[in-house]
């Protein structure tokens, strides 16, 4: 079965571990700060930066959304786009850094169709394992998302050489949903990609969206007893912040790392994947999680008119 | 009245820290090296000289002193006060040369009049040494005063960066007095100094603190009129702000465009600034 391929996670009995995946994963989460709609000058620090991360021993390394291109892309994003194919002169470049670190980037990719969605797409071993579309396009406040790109209709775990993992960009997370789909596909690595505009003024260090935003993550790794990788982006376009501030929770909601806030920075993160085996066993969460249930009444509520707003 | 002020305490060393990356990073961007800005003396123009200096260092920043011939004395000393303490560069203006002949020409001119063609001088002097010396032209325009339309279309309102705009003016405060902005500066009453005696409080008809709290409410949390009435603000006041509000949005948006084409500035022709950079 697939469910079974694809979660061969650490099941340690006794001190005889008879998994065969990895037990540890460095992560190297790339806080940068883009340049608007310059792909090749993007593209550069995203080479730079995974050669410099596979000096210091990382095997992942993650890119903020929008990676490639910068955020705020208006009518530029129909001309920033790329598909995340081999000949394609971007992800040619990216799929070759790849044979020697996995990646994670940010893109706007353009469908067969000539559709654009806010993309994210992991890379490895000169392969293309998953895309992801952002699903939840934010359009209110200061977010405009919807009137330039299309919504994803997807979204699926999927294994890498460390285990099965999930991947949602920004808004996604927002929502309780999408997580914790990914944790019942079998995701135990859950990796968000952001270009979280900072706002929100109080008196408590951090910008009220970054404090939302650290809450929900370590609620998200808490819940789900899953590691949760957080990598936000850092600088200006034009008077928006972007605050980093980039994070790693452990599946007892434990932070491992926090990349420092408004700075570019590369911070290593070492995850102990043997972690979920300890904590599930203390905690079994997903064990118990009962999803018959949660589809029945699911399934109970969409068919009362006017109970929610947004069936799509 | 309930008192709101508490929620308008900011983290000084976090807004300090997002202001000066953003002089840095987006004057950077605009492939200028220098900032200028007009020093006045007051509270928001002391700030935004003591955020450039950090951001760029004292020896690219310029502050130009423009006083008219009506102007206190003390605007210009505590300008200069700004100058040593920062070490930025300074140059002093006065304007009376290029506004006494043209209000010659208006002799009807109101104070109204008076003080937006003194802005709007001002705003010519600065625009000048931007172009001289290779500088943007730094505002110091505060959310306060750009929601009242307390402000000079094209005078002071007129800058390539700002680095105060989404801080109400107690919000200023705060961060003034964080930076090192002397107390003679913020102790004394805030004025546009356009006219012996004037005062920005005694010309607004209440006090900063006042509609700060008020503004807080209504833009940032949403309130109704109706909703900060029963908060305790004075209907009068709470009317009278909403009012300015509306009736100064031409302020704080560009200049309409008659759409004619399928591709109009300012409608879907959309890009940031930052484009390209």
């Amino acid at each position: 079965m697939a469910t079974e391929s694809r979660n061969a996670r650490g099941i340690a009995q006794g001190n005889s571990r008879w998994y065969h995946g990895p037990v540890r994963l460095r992560i190297a989460l790339a806080q940068i700060s883009t340049s608007l709609g310059n792909v090749a000058g993007n593209l550069k620090k995203h080479i730079e930066l995974a050669r410099k991360a596979r000096r210091q021993g990382a095997e992942l390394i993650l890119f903020p959304e929008l990676s490639l291109t910068g955020y705020v892309l208006q009518d530029l994003a129909s001309t920033v786009a790329c598909r995340p194919v081999a000949d394609d002169p971007v992800f040619s470049a990216l799929l070759h850094e790849s044979m020697k670190i996995d990646m994670v980037v940010g893109f706007v990719e353009e469908d067969c169709r000539n559709r654009f969605y806010i993309s994210g797409a992991y890379l490895s071993r000169g392969q293309v394992l998953h895309v992801h579309r952002k699903v939840y396009l934010p359009t209110y406040g200061l977010f405009d998302e919807g009137r330039f790109f299309a919504w994803g209709d997807q979204i699926r775990a999927f294994d890498t050489r460390f285990g099965r993992m999930g991947m949602l960009i920004c808004e996604d997370f927002w929502h309780a949903s999408p997580p914790y789909l990914l944790w019942l596909d079998g995701a135990d690595v859950l990796l968000f990609l952001s270009s979280s505009p900072g706002r929100g003024l109080h008196q408590k260090g951090v910008l009220e969206s970054a404090g939302w935003v650290e809450q929900v993550n370590q609620s998200y790794a808490s819940l789900f007893t899953s590691f949760v990788a957080h990598i936000n982006k850092v600088g200006f376009e034009d008077g928006l912040n972007f605050w980093g501030g980039s994070t790693v929770f452990d599946p007892n909601g434990h932070r491992l790392v926090c990349a420092p806030f408004h700075e570019e920075s590369l911070t290593l993160a070492d995850l102990d994947l043997n972690q979920l085996h300890r904590t599930r066993a203390r905690l079994p969460l997903l064990r118990d999680e009962r999803t018959e249930l949660v589809l029945r009444e699911l399934q109970r509520v969409l068919a009362q008119s006017g109970r929610t707003n947004n069936i799509r | 009245m309930r008192d709101y002020l508490p929620h308008l305490q900011i983290d000084t060393d976090l807004v300090r820290k997002i202001l000066v990356s953003f002089l840095r990073q987006e004057i950077e961007r605009t492939g200028l090296e220098r900032a200028v800005v007009g020093a006045s003396g007051g509270v928001d123009s002391s700030l935004s000289c003591f955020l450039c200096a950090q951001a760029l260092g004292p020896e690219k920043v310029l502050a130009v002193l423009m006083p008219y011939r009506t102007s206190s004395p003390d605007s210009l000393a505590d300008a200069q006060e700004v100058v040593r303490l920062t070490g930025v560069n300074s140059l002093t203006v006065e304007i009376t040369s290029m506004v006494d002949p043209f209000l010659e020409r208006f002799p009807e001119a109101d104070q109204r009049r008076r003080g937006n063609v003194m802005a709007r001088a001002r705003m010519i002097v600065l625009y000048d040494q931007s172009a001289a010396r290779g500088g943007i032209v730094v505002g110091t325009g505060n959310k306060t005063e750009i929601l009242l339309g307390y402000t000079t279309l094209y005078g002071d309102a007129a800058c390539g960066l700002n680095p105060l705009g989404d801080l109400y003016k107690n919000q200023v405060r705060q961060l003034a007095r964080a930076v090192g902005v002397p107390d003679r500066i913020l102790a004394k009453a805030p004025s546009a100094d356009l006219w012996r005696g004037q005062t920005d409080e005694g010309e607004l008809g209440f006090s900063y603190d006042e509609v700060d709290q008020l503004l807080y409410l209504l833009v940032d949390e949403r309130f109704s009129p109706s909703e900060c009435v029963e908060a305790g603000f004075d209907r009068g006041f709470v009317d009278t702000v909403v009012e300015r509000i509306r009736q100064s949005q031409f302020k704080r948006v560009p200049a309409p465009i008659a759409k004619l084409s399928n591709r109009t500035i300012g409608y879907d022709f959309l890009y940031l600034r930052d484009w390209g950079t």
